[in-house]
């Protein structure tokens, strides 16, 4: 394994959006997930003999912003084709996709790994198409079909082979989902599968311009996933290199229990889907007025609010990348410091205990923002210490309240008074004998544990710094007395 | 043709001047005469219908014009038309009067099969929009009429239930595929007929049962509903004895569709307005490629002599070539296979439709339902549909036929800057026996020689009787316009026809 060092991975993501209209792509059915199986269906998006599909102008328009959200070229005349093939979740036999034309291309989006590197993503395409029916497979029964998701909007955002690592794989699909979050085009929900990804892998030598043979690992539904079968998909391939065989262009599926990929099918000439221009559908023209229109739509994305924050708060790149990767975050820190002084701790507080508060893809914060901002003030201020902030955070998390009120009531106000600490510190280095003697040996580590001591006798609320200060200067005391 | 014609002008004028009933049978009445009877009530629409019905009873055993026949639903229709009017509604001018409706138009709670066992006993829950109109006008429908499996054949023997024989020589084809509608309205079993027309299955059964049939401009009338053959081509039109009652049906199925995205207003609203214009002025082109090749002598000297005529009733009739016509029909084998392969994959026995029995896995399932479910033609099309869209052929074939067809259009476009119509013979020959021609894959396409540019250009196009063979067969000829100009179609083949009934 010495030799995977020699080697790179070349990774290019398909992903799949559902967007949220509240129709599907070509006739009137609604587009509401989990309802009951083959209730939003009709003779048209079942494929019935005759039916013909009538294009949804809104799935285009959240198209284009997801195109236009993406610095993507977006298309004048664009064509819709069929990609022919039979499979008992696609009841026309075909679904209406497209090739040649598609509506948004050329785009890219810049990332940030949690390393520090900054990197643009090119994108290759985005065009529209209509989701499958679902297969449910149930052993004693057979196989039964629901049609609720056929022809439900989707967009295909398709990147260029640029990236080179899971990390950049899953911080390019977590930018992605930002932005299609911010444009409002998509809910992107993993778990509901309206954001489905399909990842091609190949890997050559360090320093090597050619492309590998490619392999496709489908339908992963979580970031995590997506990284481990990466990590796994990369290793095989490199060994399978080193042992001298040849990387088999093929569909592979990722197994969540065992973190591996298995072939599914090999590419071959059963992939043939003669694609040609659908005759029951004219030729999308969208105009420039009709562009401007959507432009204006586009709001503020977070690249730009990155910049922002960088720039006026001065905090680091990656942690504004954090903050403003959910919209409803970004917006919540904008209230917040709009009654603070301290930004750097909003943010701070937000990225960590916020964060671990909110389980996946929620994006509701219980505590209002100007009590939020309050608690960051008090922290700012020296009036509590950054233990008591986060006991604080925790209990408006679970009672919104005047934070100010609750510390004073609670009795939680960091104690600064430094006589009052020296006192106590007084306490601790006799009681600590052992400790103090560490100390005095040259043993400074221990001035830690003794601060901690100092720490548990006031509840936590006493000013680190200033324990620090006063312990240093009775230890020091102490040694001369000595 | 020119005693049915005499007939019909002799009950024209009884009807129009005294409203008195006729005593012409009712089933030979025109469209026009029945609906002046139906609004005079000098008759009721269950005094038409049963008519109709016994008529269709005497004649179906030979002729097998129908595949359902509603004889039902079609008295309780006429009972409703007859109410409505005794209660002094005034109704459309197609209210009361009997259709067949080839059956690969969807009718809600009637059987639709396409003339194929793939859709034996299949019953859309939904009306063609062709459908609805229809209802609004109060139209009474008899039945479904025979075709070729999916509308493809040009002689109706390729339906998987019967084969239906031309009423005025029971040997021979009524033409295809709509050869059950042009079958029904020559042996008086429907007052008239919608059939469908991809490549000229409108024009050449109308021509072999020496009837007028119209194709209209593409996108014109709705293929909501209508079971796809070739998405590109397929137009829905009338079959009818005369030209009038064309325009008259025309009228009615016209209209811009929110369920059809391929789907146009028509800048006219009523056909027969302007019916009686005359052809004063009027230029006529002759494509010299229309008079060559493999057809008959009777039919070109048919055709000249109709030239002639024109120009007698003051049009200006001249030579021209069009020299791409001759890519015409392999462009529209290969354009109208390709979107058939796609249109007809949906049929694989999951949903709906005939389904195979004892099957291992889905790829056996599909493979049987669609071995046995399609005739012999269908899959023919089908194997070549998908041979031309193929990744190594598209190029070659689909990508070329659609340049073909491109330059088609701007030849076309190139006449109609100097011509209003374009006049040629509809078919080569005139109806043929049956069997003549089963055995040689190609030689129906022949039939659509000269109908299928139209369908590439997606123009109108009309065929209307010109005299007969020597076997007393009716000879058909073809008038096409350019987009949108189905006026000056009627009102040239009006002042043909009438002009020839005063001749006689």
């Amino acid at each position: 394994m010495a030799s995977i060092a020699n080697y790179e991975m070349v990774i290019g993501l398909e992903v799949h959006v559902e967007l949220k209209t509240a129709t599907k792509l070509f006739c009137n059915c609604p587009t509401t997930f989990g309802a009951e199986p083959n209730t939003q269906c009709c003779p048209v998006c079942l494929g019935m003999p005759g039916t013909l599909p009538v294009l949804n102008e809104q799935a285009v328009n959240y198209a284009i912003m997801a195109g236009l959200a993406t610095n993507c070229q977006i298309t004048h005349f664009s064509i819709e084709d069929r990609k022919n093939y039979f499979y008992p979740d696609l009841p026309k036999a075909y679904q209406i996709s497209q090739l040649d034309l598609p509506l948004c291309h050329d785009g890219y989006i810049d990332i940030e790994t949690e390393k520090g590197d900054a990197k643009r993503i090119g994108i290759n395409r985005i065009h529209i198409e209509e989701d499958a029916g679902k297969l449910i497979h149930e052993d004693s029964k057979g196989t039964f079909i629901d049609c609720n998701r056929g022809g439900v909007p989707l967009i295909e955002i398709v990147s260029e082979p640029d990236i080179r690592s899971a990390e950049e794989a899953n911080a390019y699909l977590q930018k992605l989902r930002a932005i299609i979050l911010y444009t409002g085009v998509s809910d992107c929900k993993m778990n509901e599968g309206s954001m489905r990804c399909d990842v091609n892998l190949s890997v050559r030598k360090k320093g090597e311009t050619s492309l590998g043979t490619r392999t496709e690992m489908k339908n992963l539904n979580s970031f995590q996933f997506i990284m481990k079968a990466i990590e796994y998909e990369f290793k095989r391939q490199v060994e399978s290199v080193e042992a001298g065989e040849a990387i088999v262009q093929e569909t592979r599926r990722f197994d969540q229990q065992s973190g591996k990929t298995f072939s599914m099918r090999t590419k071959g000439d059963a992939d043939d889907y003669r694609y040609f221009p659908d005759p029951d559908l004219a030729p999308i023209r969208i105009s420039e007025e009709r562009l401007r229109d959507l432009s204006s739509k586009i709001p503020v994305l977070p690249d730009q609010r990155k910049q922002e924050y960088v720039k006026q708060y001065e905090m680091t790149p990656y942690a504004a990348e954090q903050i403003t990767m959910q919209k409803e975050i970004s917006d919540y820190f904008e209230a917040v410091v709009e009654n603070t002084n301290y930004p750097v701790l909003a943010a701070n507080l937000i990225q960590t205990e916020v964060m671990r508060l909110l389980t996946q893809d929620e994006v509701d914060i219980p505590i209002s923002a100007a009590n939020f901002a309050g608690l960051v003030q008090m922290t700012g201020d020296g009036k509590i210490n950054s233990s008591t902030s986060k006991k604080v955070l925790n209990m408006l998390w679970e009672k919104d309240q005047n934070p100010v009120e609750l510390v004073r009531k609670e009795g939680l106000e960091q104690i600064n008074d430094k006589d009052e600490l020296i006192e106590i510190a007084r306490q601790v280095v006799t009681e600590q004998p052992k400790l103090t003697a560490d100390y005095r040996k040259g043993k400074t580590a221990v001035l830690q544990a003794l601060v901690g001591q100092v720490m548990k006798k006031t509840s936590g609320r006493a000013n680190p710094v200033i324990i620090k200060e006063a312990m240093v200067e009775i230890l020091e005391e102490t040694e001369e007395q000595a | 043709m020119s005693i049915d014609d005499k007939k019909i002008s002799k009950a024209e004028n009884v009807a129009g001047k005294t409203n008195v009933r006729s005593t012409e049978p009712i089933t030979e009445m025109t469209v026009s005469q029945l609906s002046r009877l139906l609004q005079a009530r000098s008759i009721t629409s269950v005094e038409v219908v049963d008519a109709y019905l016994k008529e269709i009873s005497l004649k179906e055993p030979d002729v097998h014009s129908y595949i359902t026949i509603t004889a039902e639903l079609a008295r309780k229709q006429a009972e409703k038309v007859d109410k409505l009017r005794a209660a002094g509604q005034q109704l459309p001018a197609l209210a009361g009067i009997p259709a067949g409706i080839k059956d690969n138009i969807c009718t809600a709670g009637i059987p639709t099969t396409c003339a194929s066992k793939m859709l034996e006993g299949f019953v859309p829950p939904y009306n063609a929009t062709v459908m609805e109109k229809l209802a609004a006008q109060h139209v009474i429908i008899v039945g479904k009429t025979n075709m070729d499996e999916f509308a493809m054949g040009s002689t109706t023997e390729n339906s998987y239930f019967k084969k239906t024989r031309n009423p005025l020589d029971l040997d021979r084809v009524p033409g295809g595929s709509s050869g059950g509608s042009s079958a029904a309205v020559a042996a008086n079993e429907a007052a008239f007929t919608l059939g469908t027309d991809t490549g000229g299955s409108i024009r050449q059964p109308a021509s072999f049962c020496g009837l007028v049939g119209m194709k209209p401009t593409y996108g014109t009338v709705s293929r909501y509903g209508l079971v796809a053959f070739a998405s590109s081509l397929d137009q829905i039109g009338p079959l009818t004895k005369d030209v009038r009652d064309s325009a008259l049906v025309l009228n009615a199925l016209i209209g811009q569709d929110s369920l059809d995205s391929t789907s146009v207003a028509h800048p006219d609203s009523d056909f027969t307005s302007d019916i009686e214009g005359g052809v004063n002025g009027l230029r006529i082109a002759l494509p010299k490629e229309y008079l060559s090749g493999g057809l008959s002598d009777d039919v070109r000297e048919a055709v000249l002599n109709a030239t002639k005529h024109y120009e007698k009733l003051g049009a200006h009739v001249e030579e021209v070539s069009l020299p791409n016509l001759k890519y015409a029909l392999p462009a529209y084998c290969v354009i109208s296979s390709a979107e058939a392969s796609s249109n007809l994959a949906r049929f694989d026995g999951v949903k709906y439709g005939y389904c195979a029995q004892d099957y291992e896995d889905i790829d056996q399932l599909y493979k049987k339902t669609r071995s046995e479910g399609f005739g012999r033609e269908v899959k023919r099309r089908i194997m070549l549909g998908n041979f031309v869209l193929s990744a190594d052929n598209y190029d070659a074939y689909y990508k070329k036929a659609m340049q073909v067809r491109t330059l088609i259009i701007k030849d076309l476009n190139t006449i109609f800057d100097r011509f209003d119509l374009i006049i040629s013979p509809v078919s080569p020959t005139t109806a043929y026996k049956l069997r003549d021609k089963v055995g040689t894959p190609l030689e129906p396409y022949q039939d659509n020689l000269y109908t299928v540019p139209a369908n590439i250009a997606g123009i109108p196009s009309l065929s209307i009787p010109c005299g007969k063979d020597s076997q007393g067969m009716p000879i058909g000829m073809q008038l096409a316009g350019k987009a949108f100009s189905e006026a000056t179609l009627y009102r040239a083949a009006y002042a043909y026809e009438q002009s020839m009934k005063g001749g006689k």
